[in-house]
C-alpha cells in the first residue's frame, strides 16, 4: 500500500512536469499522468509514446490544434489552416464541470456559439479512449486503465462495502 | 299561455346548452397547448454513448439516500434479470429511481443500453390524474410529488405512459409513490445537474434548457448522421418531454413505446373535462323542464293545467 502510494505520487511528480514542459518548449511528453478528476478511480498513467507510436495521427485525438489534419471533417468547416494552437491538452478545453450555471446560461444566451456542444473533460477522455478501443483492440474494461479507490468501492457498493443482504436472504 | 312559456324556455334552454358547450370546448382547447416552461432544463440522452456500467445508478442511490442494493452496482449480471413473466426488463420502484436495460437490437453490432427514469414530461399526465395535487411541475423542469399530500392511491402510476412511478409497497403505515424528481431538491433548484448526469463516465447525458438541448440533438444527428436515427424521442412525444433520447437503432427495438402520438395524455380528457361545468350548470334546469312537459303530456285537460299553473307559481 505504502509503495502503491509512493508510486502515485511519483506518477503525479511526472504528470505536473510533463505538463509543464509541453506547455513551455513545446516538447511532445512521453507519459501524461490524467490525474485532475481522480476520486473514485485512481488518476491514469497514459503511455503518449506508445499512442504516438500505434496510431500516428495526432489529430485523431487532437482535432484541428497541433497542426496536423482531423479525422473530424466538421473541423474542418471552420479550422482551415489547421496551424498548431497554444492550448493542446484535454482538460485546456474540455472543462472539468460541464454543466455549471455560469456555462450554461453563457451558451444559452450566446446564438451564435458553435462549441455549445463541447463533451467535459472526463466525457472527452472516455468518449475518445473508449471509442477509439473498441474499434481497435484497446483495453475497454474500467480498471483495465484505473485502478478503483476505496471511495470508489463504496460508491458502487463493491468489494468490502458490497452488501450481505442477498446471501442472508437465500438461507 | 303556458304551454308557450314552457317551449320558449326549453328552446332557450337547449339553445343556452349547445352555446355553452361550444364556449366551454373552445375554452379547454384553448389551455391545451402548454409547451413547457421557456427556461425549462431536460437533459438529452445519447444511448449510442451509453457503455452499461451502472454509475448512474450508484450515484442516484448516493445522492437520494435510496436503501442498499442487493448487488453490488458494478454487477453486470442484474441485465439479465427478467420479471415475472420472462420478458419484462428492469423498471424503477422505490429503491431505484433509475435502472440500465441491456437491449441487443437486430442488425447493431453491439448491444445498447438504455437508461429509465421519470422523463419529466411538459403536460405530466401523473400531475393530471393526482386528484390530491400532490405533482407540481417546477419552473425549472423537474416534476416532483409532495410525500406528504400523496395519499398513495397509485393513480399516476396508471396514467404514466412510461410506466415510471414506483411505490413504496414497503411501508405499511404510510405507502406513498416513489420516482425520479430530477435532483430537484438538493442539486436542480441551485442550478446543478443531477448526480446521474455529473458521474457519467461518458456523458451520455448532457443537461442544460430543453431548447438548447432541441438544437444540439439536431445538430449531432447532422453532423455525423451515420450514427443516429434521425429523430429525438421526447421532442414532440406526449406534448414533450424534459428527458429526450437519441438512438443509433429504431426507438421502438429497445424498448420505447413510439405509439403515444405528439399529444399530452390530459388532451385525452380535457374536451370531456370542459363540459363538466356545462353540464352541472344547465342539466338540472333542463331536465325540470324535461320533467314539467312530460308530467304536462302524460295527463292532459284543463284541471292538469290548472294544477300546472300552481306548479310554476311555486
Amino acid at each position: 500500500m505504502r509503495t502503491k502510494r509512493i508510486l502515485i505520487a511519483a506518477f503525479l511528480a511526472t504528470g505536473l512536469l510533463a505538463t509543464a514542459t509541453v506547455s513551455r518548449s513545446q516538447e511532445i511528453p512521453d507519459v501524461i499522468m490524467l490525474n485532475s478528476l481522480a476520486s473514485l478511480y485512481e488518476p491514469v498513467r497514459f503511455d503518449h509514446a506508445r499512442h504516438i507510436k500505434v496510431m500516428r495521427d495526432c489529430g485523431a485525438c487532437h482535432h484541428h490544434t497541433i497542426g496536423a489534419p482531423s479525422d473530424d471533417r466538421n473541423c474542418g468547416r471552420c479550422h482551415q489552416s489547421m496551424e498548431p494552437k497554444p492550448a493542446v491538452a484535454c482538460r485546456q478545453c474540455h472543462a472539468a464541470n460541464p454543466f455549471t450555471a455560469e456555462y450554461l446560461k453563457a451558451t444559452h444566451e450566446d446564438k451564435n456559439r458553435y462549441h455549445r456542444d463541447k463533451p467535459g473533460l472526463k466525457a472527452a477522455y472516455h468518449l475518445s479512449c473508449t471509442g477509439c478501443h473498441e474499434k481497435g483492440s484497446g483495453p475497454t474494461g474500467c480498471t483495465d486503465c484505473h485502478e478503483r479507490t476505496d471511495a470508489g468501492n463504496q460508491f458502487y457498493r463493491s468489494g468490502k462495502y458490497a452488501p450481505a443482504a442477498k446471501t442472508v436472504k437465500h438461507h | 299561455m303556458s304551454g308557450i312559456s314552457r317551449r320558449k324556455f326549453l328552446k332557450a334552454g337547449l339553445v343556452g346548452g349547445a352555446a355553452a358547450t361550444l364556449g366551454m370546448s373552445c375554452k379547454a382547447w384553448g389551455a391545451g397547448s402548454f409547451e413547457g416552461y421557456p427556461e425549462g432544463m431536460g437533459v438529452l440522452v445519447d444511448l449510442t454513448r451509453c457503455v452499461g456500467c451502472r454509475s448512474c445508478e450508484a450515484a442516484c442511490n448516493k445522492e437520494q439516500k435510496l436503501p442498499e442494493p442487493d448487488r453490488p452496482f458494478d454487477d453486470l449480471s442484474v441485465f439479465e434479470e427478467k420479471g415475472e413473466d420472462g420478458t419484462t426488463l428492469r423498471r424503477p420502484d422505490e429503491g431505484h429511481l433509475t435502472v440500465v436495460n441491456k437491449y441487443t437490437p437486430e442488425g447493431s453490432k453491439k448491444p445498447v443500453y438504455r437508461k429509465v427514469q421519470c422523463n419529466h414530461c411538459n403536460e405530466p399526465a401523473c400531475l393530471t390524474s393526482c386528484f390530491v395535487n400532490a405533482y407540481t411541475k417546477t419552473k425549472e423542469g423537474a416534476v416532483i410529488y409532495n410525500p406528504k399530500i400523496c395519499v398513495g392511491c397509485r393513480n399516476c402510476m396508471i396514467a404514466c405512459p412510461f410506466n415510471v412511478p414506483g411505490y413504496s409497497y414497503s411501508s405499511v403505515l404510510n405507502p406513498v409513490v416513489k420516482k425520479c424528481i430530477f435532483c430537484y431538491d438538493t442539486r436542480l433548484k441551485y442550478g446543478k445537474p443531477p448526480a446521474c448526469v455529473e458521474t457519467c463516465p461518458q456523458e451520455v447525458m448532457t443537461f442544460g434548457h430543453r431548447k438548447d438541448l432541441i438544437k444540439i440533438g439536431h445538430e449531432r444527428i447532422k453532423e455525423t448522421a451515420d450514427r443516429y436515427v434521425d429523430h429525438i424521442y421526447g421532442e414532440d412525444e406526449l406534448g414533450g418531454t424534459g428527458w429526450m433520447y437519441l438512438a443509433g437503432v429504431d426507438f421502438e427495438k429497445v424498448g420505447f413505446d413510439t405509439t403515444v402520438g405528439k399529444d399530452p395524455i390530459i388532451s385525452n380528457v380535457k374536451e370531456f373535462l370542459g363540459t363538466v361545468p356545462m353540464v352541472l350548470a344547465i342539466w338540472p334546469a333542463l331536465f325540470s323542464g324535461f320533467h314539467l312537459l312530460a308530467k304536462r303530456k302524460a295527463h292532459g285537460g284543463h284541471t292538469d293545467s290548472q294544477e300546472d299553473h300552481d306548479h310554476e307559481n311555486l
